[in-house]
């Protein structure tokens, strides 16, 4: 060590002897509280704050916690899903097909439970399935190279129609009660469902922020190229989100299949617009790099108070999508602009 | 010099970004029919000059007149409307397009029904590239086309809007000295036309061979313009660093080991052939040619980012095989790669991460990430390589150019190799910094490593080598020692035997 004594480096004025070095060498760091600020997931807070007290006044349903809960319900299986492609997109890719591998991985279940197989065998059924589902995509991408992005939209279809070919456009059910309405079942005043995202949302969380490999896939979304230099086992990692989507989906496959009592083809349809809306709005940038399981948190229940708000308020769907739509829109741009102002 | 008007009068520029000034109460007047050196380290404000001029920044405040008018410059097509081009070190252009279709960009207005007259096109364009003397074929796509020829084309295109200011930011950066060459007595013709030409280079020698006066830049002031004959290369060193610079000898004969490195008939068809060579720990072997060549190829091949079809790779005697960089890591090989910016730094993300991003068995020893094992890392690599920043926290796209290399040693030197390839690892850093890498090389060495080093500037070669090889499209052509080495030598190698110089000059 040439020059042991840091505070030179820490402050530039009383580094006597060059202090014109500091002055063009690096800009100023930013204050804290403005690093702080300008994170997206505060933006998702705000809106989840603003959306509240709107939905309260709109009616007084939303003063009621366990209300909000029990409508979660219908929303938690994609969130659960969105906490993966999250990191997915982090990664610096994308993966469109997990509702269609909600509804596939269900329908095997659903046929397995048909053909006599005891539940919990009908369920590694439908596990298995989302591995080799999210496996295929791991391949496609990984190994032949080829943009997640279409490759996803591609087994998107695949995954459906192999869904409608195998269960028909009827239902499956029967499912034996203690199977059925996990979104009954409460641990206090939530619903095991929200237990489920609760916990997956903690887990994530932490293995993004505190694990190597956390690290690792902030490091290849920011730079693929540059993450294979530094010896980076990028093909390893990515395969292995897309197992952990697949898996995700098929468990979130499963949490809808209990709810609902039966399975259909059209599971999940238009799930995976869900999912990516839940993704932005947590403030998680689509080119990768940039984003938080938190974001993702947030986001999910600001998109669980407006649709219920807006339901309670007696707003027709249509109307409800375009506010979704909206809402997009400014989420990415908001984002946008952030990371646009912190690259500076 | 001429005693006429100047053509361009710029009166207290200044211009900041994000509070941080990064050029002050500049003026300069450039005069008609005059090459004109802009001299500076990076960061000190001479490409910020030179892009206020074009249109490309703004200043924050200050004045600048053409010919006797206050002008704004806007926007570059503004710059190009007044008659000012700014020609890039890396030509932008339109790959897949014609050479025609890039020289006429922005020329050719819409023709009724949008037709294109591509017969009349094509006919300007050899007018055009028939003003420089080059033999470009109008027809072929860019793509095809080498760095040099590229930037002939962005020179015709120029000519095509008439411009009277033309600015070159290290337009011989990535050229053959022939090319050099060919470009000079170009930038010599359209100054005896009458035109104003502003160079931006760190290339002394070439600064001397063509411009007639320089103006130094330090840390965003403007230090002195005077004319070239005036200064010595020593004077103009000092007053761009602000202080006398050390200089940078070879440490005298390394103690050499056993050998490290042993390659042999590499092959990796299309790019290099049958590539064998040594290297000895504590050595330092050049690696020299023309850009193209496939010296980083060879490099990438041994590293594992694209190996090798056939050959064998021995190290400590030891054959073995690298199918991707994590491979090569761990057998003690490190690569510090040309392309800083796409393949060595993580722009948005902290200088800590960076600098440890290649050691995450040390910072997460069981997979969680120790933050003060990891800022201990980062801090003392920091102060060994006096790397200048504000905070280990801070975005390491925030540091000059010079820095962001220094925290890629870094990364390197914390994985502890062996064997250390450095591809052109001073391009595009100012001589202070220049100088404190050499010396690091050389401590490198002379700790027992063997070092690989991949470098266009020959001067460099000679003085950090013990050995040079020459590739020369795709083959190895010399193996130099020491004693025999010069920068003739080694270009004699270097230069292809047949035909005109490397035809895919980007490949490298």
């Amino acid at each position: 060590m040439n020059s042991p004594d840091m505070n030179t480096i820490k402050s530039p004025v009383s580094a006597a002897p060059t202090p014109r070095v500091i002055v063009r060498e690096a800009a100023a760091p930013r204050p804290r509280w403005q690093v702080w600020l300008i994170r997206p997931e505060v933006v998702t807070l705000v809106l989840l704050v603003v959306a509240s007290i709107v939905a309260t006044r709109l009616s007084p349903f939303f003063a009621d916690l366990g209300f909000i809960l029990e409508s979660s319900t219908y929303y938690i299986e994609f969130a659960i899903v969105a906490l993966v492609l999250t990191i997915v997109i982090i990664s610096g890719e994308i993966d469109l097909s997990p509702a269609a591998q909600m509804a596939l991985s269900a329908c095997l279940f659903g046929t397995a439970f048909k053909a006599g197989a005891p539940i919990p065998v009908a369920m590694g059924v439908s596990l298995l399935s989302g591995l080799v589902m999210g496996a295929f995509n791991g391949v496609l991408v990984t190994v032949l190279r080829l943009p997640s992005i279409i490759v996803t939209i591609g087994t998107l279809i695949l995954y459906r129609g192999l869904a409608q070919v195998l269960a028909g456009d009827k239902s499956i059910s029967g499912f034996p009660g203690w199977f059925v309405g996990i979104d009954y079942r409460m641990v206090g005043i939530v619903p095991v469902p929200v237990l489920v995202f609760i916990a997956a949302s903690i887990l994530l969380g932490l293995f993004l922020g505190i694990t190597i490999y956390g690290r690792q896939i902030y490091q290849i979304g920011t730079s693929e190229i540059a993450a294979i230099h530094a010896g980076i086992r990028v093909r390893r990692i990515k395969m292995g989100l897309f197992i952990a989507s697949g898996l995700t989906s098929s468990i979130a496959g499963l949490m809808v299949a209990s709810r609902l009592g039966s399975v259909r083809y059209d599971l999940a349809t238009g799930g995976e617009l869900t999912m990516v809306l839940i993704v932005m709005l947590g403030g998680t940038y689509i080119f990768g790099g940039r984003g938080s399981i938190l974001g993702t948190f947030l986001a999910a229940w600001l998109l669980v108070i407006i649709a219920t708000g807006m339901t309670v308020a007696n707003i027709a769907i249509n109307a409800q999508l375009t506010v979704m739509g909206l809402l997009l829109i400014v989420s990415i741009i908001a984002t946008n602009a952030i990371y646009a102002r912190s690259q500076r | 010099m001429t005693v006429s008007a100047p053509l361009v009068s710029a009166r207290g520029i200044s211009k900041s970004f994000g509070g941080v000034e990064v050029l002050r109460n500049v003026d300069l007047d450039l005069m008609p029919g005059e090459v004109h050196a802009l001299l500076g380290e990076n960061g000190a404000g001479k490409s910020t000059f030179a892009k206020i001029l074009a249109g490309v920044h703004r200043p924050t405040r200050g004045t600048i007149s053409l010919a006797g008018k206050p002008v704004e410059i806007p926007s570059p097509i503004a710059a190009q409307r007044l008659g000012i081009t700014l020609i890039h070190q890396e030509p932008i252009s339109f790959p897949d397009l014609s050479v025609a279709e890039n020289l006429v960009i922005g020329q050719v207005g819409a023709k009724p029904l949008g037709r294109v007259r591509w017969a009349e096109l094509a006919k300007e364009a050899r007018r055009l590239m028939g003003l420089l003397n080059v033999p470009i074929d109008v027809t072929v796509p860019m793509r095809g086309l080498s760095i040099a020829d590229q930037q002939m084309v962005e020179i015709a295109r120029a000519l095509a809007s008439d411009s009277r200011l033309i600015i070159m930011d290290e337009p011989t950066a990535a050229l053959t000295p022939k090319e050099v060459e060919t470009l000079f007595k170009i930038v010599r013709r359209l100054r005896d036309e009458g035109r104003t030409i502003i160079f931006i280079s760190h290339r002394l020698e070439e600064v001397r061979a063509i411009c007639d006066r320089v103006t130094i830049f330090r840390d965003g002031d403007k230090i002195e313009t005077a004319t070239t004959a005036s200064l010595t290369d020593a004077d103009i060193i000092r007053r761009m660093i602000g202080r006398p610079v050390a200089d940078y000898l070879h440490r005298g004969v390394s103690h050499v080991g056993e050998i490290a490195l042993s390659v042999r008939n590499l092959t990796l068809p299309g790019r290099f052939e049958n590539i064998s060579f040594d290297i000895r720990k504590g050595e330092i072997v050049g690696l020299g040619g023309l850009v193209g060549a496939g010296r980083t190829d060879v490099a990438r091949a041994i590293f594992g980012v694209a190996p090798a079809v056939s050959g064998t790779i021995e190290i400590d005697g030891k054959k073995v095989t690298i199918h991707e960089p994590t491979d090569a890591i761990g057998l003690g090989i490190a690569l510090v790669s040309e392309d800083r910016a796409i393949a060595g730094i993580f722009r948005s993300l902290s200088v800590e991460t960076n600098i440890t991003a290649a050691v995450p068995k040390r910072i997460a020893p069981r997979g969680i990430i120790r933050r003060a094992v990891e800022k201990a890392l980062a801090k003392q690599a920091v102060d060994k390589l006096s790397i200048r920043l504000a905070t280990v926290r801070q975005p390491i796209g925030e540091l000059s150019g010079g820095n962001q290399q220094k925290a890629i040693l870094a990364r390197w030197l914390l994985a502890e190799p062996e064997i250390l390839i450095l591809d052109e690892p001073t391009r595009g850093i100012d001589i202070g910094v220049k100088a404190e890498f050499y010396d690091m090389i050389g401590e490198l060495a002379a700790g027992g490593r063997a070092i690989l080093l991949i470098s266009s500037e020959l001067p460099e070669l000679l003085a950090l080598s013990d050995r040079i090889l020459v590739m020369s499209e795709g083959r190895l052509t010399a193996d130099i020692a020491r004693a025999e080495a010069s920068q003739e030598a080694i270009m004699h190698a270097a230069v292809p035997r047949s035909g005109r110089t490397a035809g895919e000059g980007a490949a490298a």
